[in-house]
């Protein structure tokens, strides 16, 4: 998506702006919704900054509300547990610091992730992840706030397209990636597993399965074959 | 209760965030296996975006959402700018559901 000719930072940062600006709407409706389930205001804000995972505070908010917290739990980790992997693709651009890692680490989201991988530089990388991470941060935790604040007068996200929104953003993001034929196949094949999967499995072990996809590098007869180097898929 | 569940939910993704950061190092990895370290997140967010575009809980997302990601994903192919690809994926859905098709 990002070409040389384009001047990087502003555009940089103008990324940046847009994303944040759906960020605080997508925050504002969780922090509504979790007040609308009759939770304690504290609730909302401890979620948006100690878990910082806005698809597991949708899943883990709704499942506390039922009652069911252990549930909520679960549910939450195993939605998050594509982190390892993303923890494992972006380790070099994070930085070697126990400060820059232990920082870091906790802003790693799928747009963060996505965002870094767009880059080529190293350089940019790493100043991608910390801008894109921090704006992420600071807008997810100021949108709870606001939903907090507002109550049920934010809305549904749904009614302003924000739902389409990320996935298209992810897209943009995934696109220049895709130009190398293997990343294509594995990541179409993976996209395909995880949606045929969906109807039948608990929320976050289709997009794991999605890493199933690598196999097909693996298979025999394929150039440079992996011999015992062989992917270990969750499921 | 309550905040222990979400102190658990917390500490276990950091856990998770850290521990592939701090792994990388401990890892040995052919340049064949660091190859797939990018691919495999691709795979993960291409999965994401896929099922966040087309599935509402465990059923379709009906046509408003699909039709603005695929506006969005066209432009993005035609390399518009993020912001563009972002406000038509939203404005397409926005606009769809106003006409009544959810």
């Amino acid at each position: 998506m990002r070409t040389a000719t384009r001047t990087p930072d502003r555009e940089l940062l103008r990324d940046a702006a847009a994303i944040a600006a759906a960020m605080i709407a997508v925050g504002a409706s969780f922090g509504a919704i979790a007040i609308a389930y009759g939770l304690p205001v504290w609730v909302p804000f401890l979620m948006s900054t100690a878990v910082f995972a806005g698809g597991a505070q949708f899943l883990a908010v709704g499942l506390i509300a039922a009652g069911n917290p252990i549930a909520a739990v679960l549910a939450g980790l195993l939605l998050n547990a594509r982190h390892l992997p993303f923890g494992l693709a972006v380790a070099a651009t994070v930085g070697s610091r126990w400060r820059d890692r232990l920082i870091g680490s906790h802003l790693m989201t799928d747009e963060v992730v996505a965002f870094t991988l767009a880059e080529r530089d190293p350089a940019r990388r790493r100043r991608t992840y910390w801008l894109i991470g921090l704006t992420l941060f600071t807008s997810w935790n100021a949108g709870t706030a606001l939903g907090v604040w507002l109550g049920g007068a934010t809305g549904d996200p749904a009614t302003l397209g924000l739902d389409a929104a990320f996935p298209a953003g992810l897209i943009a993001l995934i696109l220049p990636s895709l130009r190398d034929g293997d990343t294509r196949l594995v990541a179409l094949l993976g996209a395909a597993v995880a949606v045929a999967l969906t109807p039948v499995l608990p929320a976050g072990l289709p997009v794991l399965c999605a890493l199933l996809g690598l196999a097909v590098l693996f298979r025999p007869g394929r150039r440079g074959t992996a011999g015992r180097e062989t992917q270990e898929a969750p499921c | 209760m309550l905040i222990a569940a979400i102190l658990t939910l917390g500490v276990g993704t950091y856990t998770m965030r850290l521990g592939g950061v701090l792994l990388r190092d401990r890892l040995e990895l052919s340049d064949h296996l660091q190859r797939l370290l990018p691919m495999a997140a691709a795979s993960l967010l291409a999965a994401l975006a896929a099922t966040a575009a087309l599935m509402d809980g465990t059923s379709l997302a009906g046509v408003a959402r699909p039709v603005g990601v695929v506006v969005g994903a066209l432009l993005a192919w035609r390399r518009a700018p993020f912001v563009v690809v972002v406000l038509a994926a939203a404005g397409t859905a926005a606009l769809l559901r106003l006409a009544g098709i959810e």
